[in-house]
């Protein structure tokens, strides 16, 4: 009997280990079941990322459409060439859709934004948005604006 | 000054001597848990011994950690006025560095002199002696059955760790403090990543159990067979466990996150 509350105890002991495990991945990294979304992959061509990372959302009206997947540089043009996976469901995103990498808040992380265009044409994989504006970079605007490029 | 540098020599000897039988030592009793029922009945005594009953202390601190890192860090981010954070903050600290790290260091003082003390006094005893006089190899009906309970439970006893302070983050951040909920776990989820840190988070208490058992019952083992010969093993277990959990979770770091 000893014996047997002894076992209990430790598969008590391990399940409540598991359950940690359990918990820490799905609440507190968000892992869910369903993050192996079936995904197309279209490219766009930046003059500066300013701070973009792979890993970084795309994003579509605010909602998230897929992630950035690697970051390389373009040697003919030298122009950062930036690999998009975005989700098989999003997919009526217009050829000529305007790509621009933009700021959360004042402070916060680099995330490229979508405005979809008006052609029937759309996006499909491999396909590259060749309209885009590359990120705010407020260096440059605060040096333009002290050496009096630009006044109010 | 002979003498001095003989001394230095034989401390230098002993040193390594004392390594190297710590290694044969490891692999004899890491490859010698017998997988019979009787065996694996030792096996879940002493993780009874060492696991559930280092249970209580891990879940105790990891609540009052959890409760004081949001604490401290609201403190912080309210000036910045990103006080939601605070769950993010909480839950990267616990995941990659005070999970495993802690848990270590309780483990190390909770269990490993208790480790210590018990194969020290066998020894002392001359338990462990008998058992060869009967033909019973002590490294595999004592020795691997604690070894092999710290490796399994150091693991298990940092994720409960990390999970409680979690909710103890949550505690104080959105039911004493009053950071909202919805965005104390999004923020969270946005940061933590499975792999990147829950994952090398486990890497890192799964060889902080490795280090912990084997100093303790090394130490334990190879004690002077005398009260005195006890005492200081389990010092040394306590001090050597916590200073190489220490060192071996910078390096540890420097290597996952560096």
């Amino acid at each position: 009997m000893y014996q047997r509350s002894i076992e209990i105890a430790v598969g008590v002991f391990m399940i409540l280990g598991f359950l940690g495990l359990a918990f820490l991945a799905i609440q507190v990294s968000g892992l869910s079941m369903d993050s192996q979304k079936d995904t197309y992959k279209i490219y766009a061509q930046f003059d500066d990322l300013g701070g973009l990372t792979v890993r970084g959302r795309v994003s579509l009206a605010g909602v998230t459409i897929g992630t950035v997947s690697a970051i390389s540089l373009d040697k003919e043009v030298y122009s950062a060439l930036v690999e998009m996976e975005i989700y098989q469901e999003v997919d009526s995103l217009s050829a000529d859709s305007v790509a621009s990498i933009q700021t959360a808040g004042l402070l916060g992380e680099k995330y490229v934004s979508l405005s979809i265009g008006g052609e029937e044409e759309v996006l499909g994989d491999g396909d590259t948005i060749f309209d885009t504006q590359s990120a705010l970079n407020l260096e440059k605007i605060i040096g333009a604006f002290a050496s009096g490029d630009i006044s109010l | 000054m002979i003498d001095f540098i003989i001394k230095i020599g034989r401390f230098g000897l002993d040193y390594s001597a004392s390594f190297g039988r710590s290694g044969l030592f490891f692999l004899h009793s890491f490859f010698g848990l017998a997988l019979s029922p009787k065996g694996l009945m030792l096996l879940i005594h002493q993780l009874y011994k060492v696991g559930v009953l280092s249970l209580v202390i891990i879940i105790v601190s990891g609540l009052f950690i959890g409760m004081v890192l949001a604490l401290q860090g609201y403190s912080i981010l309210v000036d910045y006025g990103s006080e939601q954070a605070v769950g993010q903050m909480v839950a990267l600290t616990l995941v990659r560095e005070l999970g495993p790290v802690v848990t270590a260091l309780l483990f190390a003082g909770r269990a490993g002199s208790a480790l210590t003390a018990e194969i020290g006094l066998m020894k002392a005893t001359e338990q462990l002696s008998s058992m060869e006089m009967m033909g019973v190899d002590p490294l595999r009906r004592v020795i691997a059955p604690r070894l092999w309970a710290g490796f399994i439970s150091m693991p298990l006893l940092a994720l409960v760790f990390s999970a409680v302070g979690v909710f103890g983050g949550l505690l104080v951040g959105v039911d004493w403090l009053g950071v909202y909920e919805g965005s104390f776990w999004s923020n969270m989820q946005s940061s933590v990543d499975f792999k990147e840190d829950v994952v090398n988070g486990i890497i890192k208490s799964v060889v902080f159990g490795v280090v912990c058992s084997w100093i303790a019952v090394f130490q334990g083992y190879d004690s002077e067979p005398t009260s005195e010969g006890i005492s200081i093993a389990t010092t040394k277990t306590v001090v050597y466990s916590s200073l190489s959990i220490l060192g071996l979770d910078f390096l540890l770091t420097a290597v996952m996150f560096g």
